[in-house]
């Protein structure tokens, strides 16, 4: 009885260090490294698993939408343009590094290309969800 | 050799779309992992079934 109740109480001393630990530095951090890297804000809070998926999801929505040849919104001309470069500007660093390295910035007039551009700018969107989720892990409004 | 390209079937897109987005849904919007699985199920199957049924209305629409 004794044993059992130290154990439970170590545990949950244990729950709370790890809790308190995440709870320390900066509020907005999860929130910044999961927009700059997909899974990010979900890592530093050391939820793995559920980083891991959401990791997998939004990168192979990205790379599958640069794979149909979608392209990435450089320059806006219209309202549309606007809406596209914000979806597109969601996905981080990943953004950043697609306009480094030149991927998507070539006008394909097939339907695939089409499909890929959404696949990215929906990709941006759903990283946006993500971060704002590690955020509301971070605060406390979510466990 | 060409660059890589992948180009799927409109059907194989939604299925693709639909299994990305609804894993984040499901991860986002619920809180135990037993009723992420089920929301994230959810969420999939509502994706390929509205798919597939706004696809047979503008089928019959274009008729």
């Amino acid at each position: 009885m004794r044993y059992s109740q130290k154990c439970m109480a170590t545990e949950e001393t244990k729950k709370n260090s790890t809790k308190s630990g995440a709870q320390e530095g900066f509020v907005y951090l999860p929130l910044i490294a999961g927009w700059l890297v997909p899974g990010g804000g979900h890592f530093l809070l050391r939820k793995w698993g559920r980083g891991a998926l959401l990791a997998a999801s939004i990168l192979g929505m990205f790379a599958l939408g640069l794979l149909m040849q979608g392209k990435v919104y450089a320059s806006v001309h219209d309202l549309l343009d606007v809406l596209g470069l914000v979806g597109d500007l969601g996905n981080g660093l990943l953004y950043v590094l697609s306009r480094m390295l030149g991927l998507g910035d070539v006008q394909v007039m097939v339907t695939t290309a089409d499909y890929g551009t959404r696949f990215i700018v929906v990709a941006g969107l759903l990283n946006i969800i993500a971060a704002v989720d590690a955020h509301n892990l971070r605060t406390g409004r979510k466990s | 050799m060409g660059p890589l390209v992948f180009q799927p079937s409109h059907f194989t897109a939604v299925v693709l779309f639909s299994l990305f987005a609804s894993t984040v849904f499901g991860i986002t919007q619920r809180e135990t992992p037993k009723r992420m699985l089920r929301y994230g199920i959810y969420c999939f199957v509502l994706f390929v079934a509205a798919a597939i049924a706004l696809s047979w209305l503008m089928y019959f629409i274009a008729r």
